[in-house]
């Protein structure tokens, strides 16, 4: 395995930059370590569905050429990284996994991709999901799962398991993902890898193909906390093609990934939810846990318990809530404009060919989820269903106020378990809605949420995630306290590019 | 239980355009009604708490009243599953004969 691989994008970006190293050089490393252990797609990590060795080292090339001009276009100038599949590039197929828009090459760049290309990256392909960001495990994905680089038999989460995958296994120092219900967390979580939902609205969702359009948000995933700061604070920042984009400025991430580096959290106060454990928890996850709090308290912070009784309510709304949006956003894939289109033989009417098409183009877990939706919303249920779910916002909004009157930050597990088999919860739709237990509240809430690793279960030595909760528009709060502990931690318990001897050995 | 029937999963797939199989039928119908049975558990919360709808309250986001480019007509067409004369082709959209 080339060492260059093994860095961080900081580490990377400063070699590039002292041109000790060029972004060719990195690139191309990173393009071999892919063609090492992403295939095949039946056994290998499978994180990528679509790669550009050509596009990235003309990037690469370009970023290169900066460099030696004096100019690198920002901190981060050179280095590798991968996107979901779900951000509409120009250049590459734009799927969300799903058969109805296989092969499908958007007119126009998401607005991150476009932030960033003019800051210097080096996009090397798009990685898989769950089909249109559904799922906890990327086993909804048509084009088959991803595996965990920790163990080929796991799950690496979801619905951003290519990106989390990706950046576990040494294929590129940093990835881009969504977040709905815990797409980036949990992922982040379940391959040892940090994961940062960003606070809604901060990071433009233009060009990122509309799950939830009130819980969407799309943030960065690393191996450090000052790299996932790094890549957020290029992303970020209001945008005039996203009318939820807010005008406040980005809060200032990467000075907190430092000042939190420095080990002093003294005069933090540090809320543990008490309904996140019990029941359902793995006992590695907790034991890992409750070392990690250990740590927050040595590192001077003041650890407190903080009840809030509405989160119950948090994974039913969640379930009423993002099918009905989706039931809504999902009805743009009507096989006349792009995509699919199934049985135009003259026959079928419109309606009809719509209907062939959607049934044809979606899988399972899309179509539970549109007429759950579509239930939801119905004139018999909305009151019942769509609309306590709303209310439910509310108790949930309001919990997070109460606790954030007399805490910096809330803690929790990121996810109740760690990675399961692949195959474990496949069939059982409500077993795997629980993997989102412990991020949900944070998007029906709009408050920022990040994953840091927490050391590995003691069960089966499986990596888990510590989940840091801050206000909305208070994100540098989470970046400060993940950064102390990740130094706290040490390098031993945190991320590291399990060895994949066996896959690199086939080759 | 819920009490989703098949008849109702049946009548949800036509209202959303999914020509599902009686297979899928069979299978989502114990699903759909399982799922909406757990997240009912929202009922309890009393009538009088306000709904919210979006966490970030803003309104009226506008851009200034000015003509700006817009996607090209063979951009636009390019990934259409259908086009001719410059147009998205459609199946017909009448269900009878004409």
């Amino acid at each position: 395995m080339n060492e260059l691989v093994s860095l961080d994008a900081a580490e990377l970006a400063r070699r590039i930059h002292a041109r000790e190293v060029s972004s060719v050089e990195v690139t191309r490393a990173h393009l071999e370590r892919i063609e090492a252990v992403d295939g095949p797609a039946e056994s290998g990590v499978h994180a990528f569905l679509h790669l550009d060795a050509e596009g990235a080292l003309a990037a690469a090339e370009a970023a290169d050429r900066a460099v030696a001009g004096g100019a690198p276009a920002s901190p981060l100038a050179g280095v590798p990284i991968a996107l979901k599949d779900n951000l509409t590039t120009t250049d590459m197929p734009t799927t969300a996994a799903s058969r109805i828009l296989e092969g499908w090459r958007p007119p126009y760049d998401a607005t991150v991709v476009a932030r960033l290309r003019a800051a210097g990256l080096v996009p090397l392909g798009k990685t898989n999901l769950d089909e249109f960001a559904m799922g906890s495990s990327t086993e909804n994905s048509a084009f088959g799962p991803s595996r965990n680089p920790w163990d080929l038999t796991r799950i690496p989460g979801g619905s951003g398991g290519g990106s989390s995958s990706a950046v576990a296994a040494g294929e590129s120092p940093l990835a881009l993902g969504s977040d709905t219900g815990g797409s980036i967390r949990q992922p982040g979580a379940v391959t040892g890898t940090v994961g940062v939902k960003p606070t809604y609205g901060t990071v433009s969702r233009y060009g990122l193909i509309a799950f939830s359009s009130s819980l969407d948000q799309i943030g960065p995933c690393a191996r450090s906390v000052l790299d996932a700061a790094l890549l957020h604070e290029v992303i970020g920042g209001q945008d005039r093609n996203d009318q939820t984009s807010v005008s406040a400025p980005l809060p200032p991430v990467v000075e907190a990934a430092q000042a939190g580096a420095r080990g002093d959290l003294a005069g933090v106060r540090i809320g543990v939810v008490t309904e996140f454990s019990g029941e359902g928890y793995q006992p590695g996850v907790l034991g890992a846990f409750t070392d990690a709090v250990r740590t927050l308290g040595e590192l001077g912070a003041e650890v407190v318990e903080v009840s809030c009784p509405s989160f119950g309510y948090a994974l039913p709304a969640y379930y009423l809530i993002a099918p009905s949006e989706a039931s809504s956003n999902l009805a743009r894939f009507d096989a006349m404009r792009y995509g699919l289109r199934v049985g135009d033989d003259g026959e079928h009417a419109a309606d009809e060919v719509m209907s062939l098409t959607r049934e044809a183009g979606f899988g399972a877990e899309v179509k539970r989820r549109i007429m759950i939706g579509t239930h939801a919303l119905s004139a018999g249920s909305y009151d019942a269903l769509y609309g306590k779910a709303q209310k439910a916002r509310t108790l949930i909004v309001r919990d997070f106020t109460a606790a954030f009157a007399t805490c910096d930050v809330l803690i929790s597990p990121t996810t109740p378990t760690t990675a399961f088999a692949i195959g474990e919860r496949a069939d059982d739709p409500l077993a795997m809605y629980l993997a989102d237990l412990c991020t949900i509240p944070s998007n029906l809430a709009g408050n920022a949420a990040l994953s840091v690793p927490c050391g590995l279960s003691a069960d089966d030595g499986l990596p888990v995630g510590l989940q840091i909760m801050a206000p909305a528009l208070a994100d540098d709060r989470a970046y400060r306290v993940a950064a102390a502990y990740e130094v706290a931690r040490g390098p031993g318990a945190g991320p590291r590019i399990p060895e994949l001897r066996a896959l690199e050995a086939t080759r | 239980m819920s009490d989703i029937t098949r008849d109702d999963v049946a009548h949800l797939a036509r209202l959303a355009r999914l020509a599902v199989s009686d297979a899928e039928l069979d299978m989502f119908s114990g699903q759909i009604d399982a799922i909406v049975d757990t997240v009912s558990r929202v009922g309890e919360i009393p009538d009088d708490v306000p709904p919210t709808a979006q966490v970030v309250p803003q309104t009226n986001v506008l851009r200034p009243d000015t003509t700006e480019p817009s996607l090209r007509r063979d951009v636009a067409l390019a990934e259409a599953p259908a086009a001719e004369e410059g147009r998205f082709r459609v199946p017909r959209i009448l269900g009878e004969e004409l």
